[in-house]
């Protein structure tokens, strides 16, 4: 069934699909639509879950993680601020090794108050232990949030899939909504392999002294190791069954390419038509898309990007002090490269707080790095913003 | 003669000053209450002779949370649920100041809850206006901690069955010493209201409760603001001094307004100085105008 809905409406219908039995959340634009849609599917009893709208985000959490601990299928949705202030909870749910899902709407972090779309809450969760997923499209969109929720049962680990602000979730389009016999088959009800039972009584959340603590780490880290290699499988399957798959990253045309464009988001899409055009003026650049950024996807990135002269990244975020968070990322990913085989990297700062990403400000990017491949010269520093006003 | 005056000269609004007219227009939909509380409020502050330089507000997130925003007072826009410690903050840094803090149901008693039962029970001094349309108004109408019961909200599509708080019991249980309830109909009381309020000291709460024509109204079927506003002219029973236990606001039933409580109480301030000054003597150091300083063994 094709239906014309919003990147919002998409993350509730996949949550449907996955049949998620407890919902708790808390309302923040621009992520309110997603439960509001499914406060009123868990209403009129399309979705049989228990739903609570709860007192905040930090709360919101921690029902999740309660309900997740009980062995029951649990999500959330947020964005910006109520990330953040779910922060505390976010390890919880991840040291807790519980496969909470929850959809971030990427928005940028106050003051100055802005609802509109970059990277900076979700990236500045990157070491809470979460799977991190960022959707370019509708259709990832829902595939990736029934995918999420077999992708963290399988590891005992969170995900968060991430898509922009308005860009996807109050954009309208069409999107295929799989039938539910057939998600039931791909997506069965959660087992728990360690659950809250009465029958066999455990204590979660205990004191973890020194002589426990790190191996409770190294465990964790494992799980996220192996969660690219599950990511691989649940795609597949569902590509299977359903025809589509994104992957972990995407090269688009990269093929004798002397720059690469490193994006995530919905950026890739304009990213898409700049390297298609530029190629048709015979430029030979492509782009890598990012889709996983946590577990980091280091050595298909390293196989992606080894030998191209020049890799510009476009980061719709900043880690103030240093540079984009991707850029930063990717210099430590291609660090062990030889050094004939080591892309130059140019680390763009663009499109914060909503500011427009167009073609121009791609193609900017773009033609600085040229400039800069062509004069052999190094980046002249680590944080390059493009689309500044004077 | 006539007395028809062809003046059309564009005269300022009384309460212009007070506003950050560059900011204008602001979001709040037609028939909003939020304006009507800000116009009460800025003229009690113009009545009272309080220095404009020594008043400032804070609020938190909402379509309340636009007041600290667009007074042209010192103002903080804070983090959501988080105006009450902010404000706490303000005080006991400058204690001199009249702290307002200004927001809604959903940020003072939803997200912001603890703060304001802890603010209440230390008698922080600060003013705190509440206006309560018994719904999140800007996140879209969802479900609020004080949406009546059976009322219908965006996360209740078929009736609110949470029970909600009752405000003014809630903050006289916790200690407040001035608690107030008026609703944006009655701009007379809620500008004495204000106006008395400011004299005080301590945790003086006064509730608001104003329409909200976009959500509350809507989705409830009640009319446009004005209908809400006629509603409060017909259903408002006035009664000072109610026991507050009986106060409780049920869907589109009698709402009691008035002064429930006007109690003088040490504030945390005086309370921490008088404490000091009894358990250290000599040792305590007065900071004026209220608090104070240790000092070390010398």
């Amino acid at each position: 069934m094709k239906k014309v809905i919003v990147g919002n409406h998409a993350v509730s219908w996949g949550v449907q699909l996955a049949r998620a039995e407890v919902i708790s959340a808390y309302p923040i634009t621009p992520q309110t639509q997603i439960v509001e849609e499914l406060s009123e599917m868990c209403a009129d009893g399309r979705l049989p879950a228990r739903f609570i709208k709860v007192e905040s985000e930090h709360s919101a959490m921690a029902a999740c993680i309660g309900a997740s601990v009980a062995g029951v299928r649990t999500f959330t949705a947020t964005s910006s601020q109520g990330l953040l202030l779910m922060h505390e909870m976010l390890h919880y749910a991840a040291g807790g090794r519980l496969p909470v899902v929850m959809a971030d709407i990427n928005r940028a972090v106050a003051p100055g108050w802005n609802i509109w779309t970059d990277q900076n809450d979700s990236l500045s969760q990157r070491d809470t232990g979460w799977i991190q997923l960022y959707c370019e499209n509708n259709q990832e969109v829902l595939d990736t949030t029934v995918q999420s929720f077999k992708l963290a049962e399988a590891v005992d680990l969170p995900v968060m899939l991430v898509l922009d602000a308005f860009y996807l979730s109050h954009t309208s389009e069409p999107v295929d909504i799989p039938d539910q016999a057939d998600v039931d088959t791909f997506l069965p009800k959660r087992e728990a392999r360690l659950k809250l039972d009465v029958n066999d009584p455990r204590a979660f959340g205990a004191l973890s002294p020194p002589d426990m603590y790190m191996e409770l780490r190294l465990r964790q880290q494992e799980a996220m190791e192996q969660a690219l290699e599950v990511f691989d499988a649940v795609e597949a399957e569902w590509g299977e069954r359903f025809g589509r798959r994104y992957g972990a990253i995407e090269p688009y045309r990269t093929e004798d390419a002397e720059i690469v464009l490193v994006t995530s988001g919905t950026v890739t899409s304009t990213a898409r038509y700049v390297v298609d055009e530029r190629r048709a003026r015979g430029e030979k650049v492509g782009l890598v898309k990012i889709k996983m950024f946590r577990p980091f996807p280091t050595a298909r990135l390293r196989r992606a990007l080894a030998g191209i002269p020049r890799v510009a990244v476009l980061d719709r975020n900043l880690s103030p002090g240093r540079s984009g968070i991707f850029a930063e990322e990717l210099r430590a990913a291609l660090y062990d490269l030889e050094p004939a085989r080591r892309p130059g990297l140019d680390g763009y700062v663009i499109g914060l707080g909503g500011r427009d990403v167009t073609p121009d400000t791609i193609g900017e990017c773009l033609d600085r790095s040229r400039a800069a491949l062509a004069a052999g010269r190094a980046p002249e520093r680590e944080d390059l913003w493009v689309g500044v006003k004077p | 003669m006539s007395t028809r005056t062809d003046d059309t000269t564009a005269r300022e609004h009384p309460i212009a000053p007070f506003i950050r007219m560059e900011r204008m227009p602001h979001i709040w939909c037609p028939t909003c209450g939020i304006g009507t509380v800000v116009k009460c409020y800025a003229t009690a502050l113009a009545d009272s002779g309080v220095d404009l330089d020594k008043a400032c507000v804070v609020s938190g997130i909402g379509c309340t949370g636009r007041v600290a925003g667009y007074m042209r007072l010192d103002g903080f826009h804070s983090t959501h649920g988080r105006a009450i410690p902010f404000a706490t903050g303000l005080k006991l840094g400058r204690p001199e100041l009249l702290v307002t803090v200004f927001s809604g149901d959903g940020d003072l008693v939803g997200i912001g809850g603890n703060h304001f039962i802890h603010a209440a029970r230390r008698n922080m001094d600060l003013l705190v206006v509440l206006v309560n349309n018994f719904i999140y108004g800007m996140t879209g109408g969802q479900n609020a901690p004080t949406t009546p019961l059976t009322a219908h909200s965006s996360t209740m599509p078929f009736g609110n069955f949470e029970r909600p708080f009752s405000l003014p019991h809630l903050a006289a249980s916790c200690g407040a010493s001035y608690v107030a309830r008026w609703t944006c109909l009655q701009v007379r009381q809620l500008t004495w209201a204000f106006a008395e309020a400011i004299g005080r000291k301590g945790f003086r709460f006064i509730e608001v409760i104003a329409p909200c024509s976009t959500l509350y109204a809507r989705l409830n079927k009640l009319g446009s603001g004005l209908d809400l506003m006629r509603f409060y002219h017909d259903n408002v029973e006035i009664r000072n001094g109610a026991d507050t236990r009986e106060v409780d606001i049920g869907y589109q039933e009698k709402i009691v307004c008035g002064k429930f409580r006007d109690e003088e109480r040490p504030t945390y301030l005086e309370l921490m100085h008088e404490h000091y000054r009894k358990t250290l003597g000599d040792r305590y150091v007065p900071m004026p105008p209220e608090g104070g300083l240790i000092r070390g063994e010398d």
